[in-house]
């Protein structure tokens, strides 16, 4: 069943994954066999237009939904039919950050909860070394994340958009994971401080080896974060490769036209 | 205007509740003795409300009511909070056919005549506040059951619950610190809401001789009483009617008062 012998730093492989919606009486397609690798310390943009089942991919990989058809391995087990209680290695080691920090913190916890509540968890904490302190890793986080200490006392609301989405990517960090998960970590926020929050990935990425996975609507976004590029139109990749290469020379008139989208600023010379 | 509306809800409630605790240490008379030689007196001194057709004091008697009204509210609320809350709780977080059963049951319960179950009950156990009790819980326990199921799946939907499970967090957890925390305005409303319909409830049973029986004062039971004497003491009647409008105005004051001041989307705008 799960043969698959992962060749060495593969993390993830996915084989023609399928998702079907209902909604309503209509049936969406939208994941269409998607074939997929990772590996160790990559750092991967998904991009593509809304609806392109990008979202719907990243969910998958990191076992929030069950694909219709195909099949997901994480460090050479396959992850798609695991009940939730032996998704441990997967909880501990893959972690989220979402669109809009406004409603992926609970406001009705305190940010220091907020942020160690993967450490709680049943799943995370049999992976992590016995007698992990949780305050301590507070400070820990929070300090790679730029924020106060005392931020862990105050509750959410009390914090501007770029420091609500540090506060979510200090909880992402918490457990130690090996993959970070970004669905469109930056396009809920102003434009002001999203270049804070991506250095801050950037930054973050690098200095705890992190493998990276960006979903992104925003081009500019993923050439900033990723060396590797996967365009998704309609459930499906369309176009793959390295990000300057896809940059450079996009194959396809979609990615062109993505590309096209995004503002430029020229410099007009009389 | 929003704001009259919940102090005129809070006022009266706490009209209740003073009357209430003041009645469990002092009345103005015995609430209770018959005294043969003052029957049906009108308003004065030192009867300041008059006196039944037992001679009792009229006032000393609702004041014991009061007791009664919010002992019923309290048990009859608390108990089906109590059962409805996991209910709703259970079918929203779990769906498909958990929820299909849970919610089904409940329109079962909804449908059957809660006065046909306090007729049930006390002609099995007697009539006494307690099966006016218990049948006023049971019927208010669909009511609670849906408005916690709604709530859920509110909160179940956003990505704070998605970024939980992410990182591994149980139902439990999920129900806990996330779920009950977040859907808690909405049961406080509902019990407010709850409580205006048992007083109701409890009136009209005690009315019709189903709840508290004689001599021990409730508003409806002074209600049936005054009724035989309608044409020569009509203020007889006035005062229990008068306790319980003001009564169930006031919780229902209080209720729909504390779901605008919960409901940021219908805030007012300082």
């Amino acid at each position: 069943m799960a043969e698959h012998t992962a060749t060495p730093g593969e993390l993830y492989r996915a084989e023609a994954l399928t998702r079907r919606y209902r909604d309503g009486g209509r049936e969406v397609l939208a994941l269409d066999s998607v074939d997929l690798h990772l590996d160790r310390g990559q750092r991967l943009g998904i991009v593509g237009e809304s609806g392109s089942g990008k979202s719907t991919l990243v969910r998958l990989l990191a076992g929030l939904d069950r694909p219709t058809s195909g099949r997901v391995w994480f460090e050479g087990t396959e992850i798609t039919r695991l009940p939730e209680r032996d998704l441990g290695v997967l909880r501990a080691s893959v972690q989220m950050v979402f669109q809009d920090p406004r409603s992926s913190l609970n406001p009705r916890m305190r940010v220091g909860d907020i942020i160690t509540e993967p450490l709680r968890s049943r799943l995370v904490r049999r992976q992590l070394p016995a007698g992990t302190d949780h305050q301590h890793r507070l400070a820990e986080v929070l300090e790679a994340v730029d924020l106060p200490e005392d931020a862990g006392r105050r509750y959410p609301h009390e914090f501007s958009g770029g420091q609500r989405q540090r506060i979510a990517i200090a909880r992402a960090l918490a457990p130690k994971p090996e993959v970070l998960i970004a669905d469109e970590p930056v396009s809920a926020l102003d434009v002001s401080v999203r270049a804070q929050v991506l250095n801050l990935l950037t930054d973050l990425v690098a200095s705890q080896g992190l493998t990276l996975v960006v979903v992104s609507h925003d081009l500019m976004v993923v050439r900033h974060l990723c060396d590797r590029l996967v365009v998704m139109r309609q459930g499906r990749i369309v176009e793959e490769g390295a990000t300057e290469t896809v940059y450079e020379t996009p194959a396809t008139a979609y990615t062109r036209a993505l590309l096209d989208a995004v503002p430029r600023i020229r410099t007009s010379r009389g | 205007m929003k704001r009259a509306q919940l102090l005129t809800g809070l006022v009266l409630v706490a009209l209740v509740v003073l009357t209430a605790v003041v009645a469990v240490f002092w009345t103005p008379f015995d609430p209770i003795r018959v005294v043969p030689g003052q029957r049906l007196l009108g308003p004065g001194w030192p009867h300041v409300l008059g006196t039944d057709g037992f001679g009792i004091d009229i006032a000393s008697r609702l004041m014991v009511g009061a007791r009664t009204v919010l002992l019923v509210g309290i048990i009859s609320v608390g108990l089906s909070a109590v059962v409805g809350v996991p209910l709703g709780l259970l079918a929203g977080q779990a769906g498909g056919w958990v929820d299909e059963v849970v919610m089904r049951l409940a329109d079962i319960v909804y449908a059957f005549p809660a006065l046909l179950l306090a007729i049930l009950l006390a002609s099995v156990f007697g009539a006494s506040t307690l099966t006016a009790m218990a049948a006023i819980g049971v019927a208010t326990i669909p009511a609670f059951a849906r408005v916690a199921r709604a709530g859920t799946l509110e909160v179940m939907a956003s990505d704070f619950v998605l970024a939980a499970r992410a990182s591994g967090t149980s139902r439990w957890g999920i129900a806990r610190r996330h779920v009950l925390p977040n859907i808690a305005p909405l049961i406080g409303v509902q019990a407010s809401v709850g409580f205006a319909m048992a007083i109701l409830a409890e009136a009209a049973l005690s009315y019709l001789g189903l709840a508290t029986p004689r001599p021990n004062p409730t508003w409806g039971n002074m209600l049936r009483d005054a009724q035989q004497f309608l044409f020569v003491a009509p203020l007889q009647a006035l005062w229990p009617g008068l306790a319980i409008a003001l009564a169930v105005l006031g919780f229902n004051l209080l209720g729909d008062g504390l779901r605008d001041y919960l409901d940021p989307r219908l805030r007012e705008v300082p």
